[in-house]
């Protein structure tokens, strides 16, 4: 006989085990539809890694896909630790691209200009982001649908800017005008699309696992998160540190549109992110929302987006699995999530 | 301004609110019995497409429309039985799984759109639903013809209104519904079990969504574009706030919804008006986040949306 029990706490090992459990269930899962495209299993997988990880251009091009989904992974992850439901971060994404393509049209110095696309971008994310947080702290109303209602208004304002205002008159597409040259990010390395955007989201994750492990405000976000009475009782103005869990959290994501627009496209365009806002969600879970855990789960799927476009070329199974993984992973994570709140005990026949 | 007018009072003008408002209400009346049970089912827009791909590729394949439309109903039902098992069953947190469900079906539908229909230049289309004017009925000036004049699944919307209403408000069922969105624990010592009526009601909105889903591929566009939800999912979360959870409210937020979305069509045809249309697109997203911060007082909402029940728990 096996029975259920509450867990009252979780093996450090947990904390990779379980995403390594996900993603091999994910990727069980999803050998169903290669084989059912009449492709090898194995074959697929194997072109697939090599690819995304198996050269150093691949791992270039992957590290380039990640860098938007670092940003949005710890956009959620900071959110999340305090309860704030920021499913807004396709929105926070694209205000943030928006407003640094704004910022970079304009001439002045190379330098000067990637930093204020950037201060730019993170300023606009975290506007967006203000919005459900205030409106929960004043309002009381549900975080989890308005940040997502959200993402539609940004959108429609971005599509009106690019269809408007924006619109290239000579060429009728619905573009933004490209930014200045010397404000696109510098490539790191010659022949690689590598750039300067890459570096910043390697360096944010740890920068933000210390904001959180170890200053006042991650501590005040953790709990806030965990047990808001006790927060309250202890002194901690929750309502504000909502707010500023917001702030933090829209201005990551909208540094993911900045280096969309600084490092890859220059330009903004109706598909500038191809949901990128909403790949953070499965990026924060995979990496249990901690910052380090971050990296390599964007970096797993940005090698999933990579490898699947090479796959499909080599095995002809369609490009959308890696869709489909994006979605499996997610919902398998929380289903191996359940391990930490309970588990399977064996018990005696006897008993 | 009086030539915009003109246009609004037109047979064709109101006939496409009639058909914009379809899918929509038939959405909307889905995810609101899902919510009215306790159950946010964020899957919606994921739902829709697949269900659309599935009804356009039996319908395709076997020639039946209707067949297509059982698929479709049956794909929503399944999906929205996955959700239900996540957040109902195992009481994982509904947004997240929500966010999951609608990533695994948009991905589920391109994939085996692609893999059945290959990469065409041209997408392949199917001879949709045709309208079927009612006897009588549609030979009521203006009105006849704008509404009874239309597609059977325009017809199934309308009657699916007040069935609605009649279920939630007059039925021992909905009465269940009600109360395990309100107050699971008193529902649960009243002997109605939660977690059957959660599933039930869960599964009950994705059929529904599988009706929206079918009315998009075969009977407003007769093909199955990627673009072919594109958003319509999450208006409906949208609607179902500003229709406060009423099957009647929901439905005219629907109409509402349709009409600007009609005007906007008509105007960007007729390049009438400076006005993006893009400002019309947003508006009942920007009107349902106003009006949240509203209702919030008087408390509308389903008392125990996005809380999982767990019996053992006191």
């Amino acid at each position: 006989m096996f029975r259920l029990e509450v867990r009252s706490s979780t093996p450090a090992w947990f904390n990779l085990a379980l995403p390594l459990l996900a993603i091999a269930v994910t990727l069980i899962l999803c050998s169903g539809l290669i084989a059912l495209a009449g492709a090898g299993v194995l074959e697929s997988y194997g072109v697939m890694f090599t690819a995304s990880l198996g050269d150093s251009y691949a791992i270039t091009e992957t590290l380039v896909r990640a860098a938007p989904m670092i940003f949005t992974g710890l956009a959620v992850a900071v959110a999340f630790r305090a309860k704030f439901w920021n499913i807004g971060a396709e929105g926070q994404l694209l205000a943030g691209a928006v407003a640094s393509c704004f910022v970079g049209a304009i001439p002045m110095p190379g330098p000067l200009a990637m930093l204020l696309m950037a201060v730019a971008g993170a300023a606009a994310g975290a506007a967006v982001a203000l919005v459900p947080a205030t409106l929960r702290v004043r309002f009381k109303v549900d975080d989890v649908v308005s940040s997502l209602l959200l993402n539609s208004v940004i959108y429609y304002a971005l599509m009106a800017l690019i269809e408007g205002p924006w619109k290239d008159s000579f060429s009728g597409y619905p573009i933004s005008p490209p930014i200045e040259d010397s404000a696109n990010f510098p490539v790191l390395i010659e022949g690689t699309r590598l750039h300067l955007g890459v570096v910043v989201a390697l360096i944010a994750a740890p920068l933000i696992w210390f904001l959180i492990a170890r200053t006042t405000l991650g501590f005040r976000i953790r709990v806030t998160g965990e047990n808001p009475e006790a927060a309250r009782y202890g002194g901690i103005h929750v309502e504000r540190v909502l707010l500023s869990t917001a702030l933090l959290s829209g201005a990551l994501a909208g540094l993911a549109g900045v280096g969309e627009v600084g490092g890859v496209h220059f330009q903004v365009m109706s598909d500038i992110s191809p949901g990128y806002g909403y790949s953070g969600i499965v990026v924060a879970m995979l990496a249990r929302l901690n910052p380090l855990g971050v990296v390599p789960a964007a970096i797993f799927l940005a090698a999933v987006m990579t490898g699947a476009e090479a796959m499909s070329r080599a095995t002809g199974v369609p490009a959308f699995l890696s869709d489909v993984i994006q979605g499996t992973a997610l919902l398998a994570m929380l289903v191996a999530l359940l391990f930490t709140a309970y588990r399977i005990r064996r018990v005696g026949a006897a008993s | 301004m009086s030539a915009v007018f003109e246009q609004i009072f037109q047979v064709g003008f109101l006939a496409a609110i009639i058909r914009i408002a379809t899918p929509l209400a038939f959405a909307t009346l889905g995810e609101m019995f899902s919510e009215r049970a306790g159950v946010l089912n964020l899957g919606i827009e994921g739902i829709m497409l697949l269900c659309a791909m599935t009804g356009f590729t039996a319908a395709s394949l076997s020639g039946n429309l209707w067949l297509g439309v059982l698929a479709a109903v049956l794909t929503g039902m399944l999906m929205s039985a996955l959700h239900a098992l996540f957040t109902v069953a195992l009481g994982l947190s509904q947004h997240v799984c929500g966010i999951g469900v609608t990533l695994f079906s948009s991905g589920l539908a391109y994939f085996l759109y692609r893999l059945i229909f290959g990469q065409q230049s041209v997408p392949p289309s199917i001879k949709g639903f045709e309208t079927l004017p009612i006897p009588v009925l549609s030979d009521i000036p203006v009105l006849g013809p704008a509404v009874f004049n239309q597609f059977t699944l325009v017809y199934l919307a309308i009657i699916a209104i007040p069935l609605a209403a009649f279920v939630l408000y007059r039925t021992p069922w909905g009465l269940s519904v009600r109360m395990v969105g309100e107050n699971p624990r008193a529902a649960d010592s009243a002997g109605v079990s939660v977690m059957a009526t959660r599933f039930q009601a869960v599964i009950l909105g994705g059929a529904l969504m599988g009706l929206a889903g079918a009315f998009l591929s075969m009977a407003q566009f007769n093909a199955f574009t990627f673009g072919v939800v594109s958003g319509r999912g999450w208006v409906a979360i949208a609607l179902v706030v500003f229709g406060r959870w009423d099957p009647w409210r929901s439905a005219g937020a629907a109409l509402l919804f349709a009409f600007v979305d009609a005007l906007q069509l008509r105007m960007q045809a007729s390049g009438l008006g400076h006005i993006p249309y893009e400002a019309f697109l947003m508006l009942p997203f920007i009107f349902t986040i106003i009006a949240m911060a509203f209702m919030s007082r008087n408390a509308v909402a389903p008392s125990a949306l996005l809380k999982p029940f767990r019996k053992e728990e006191r």
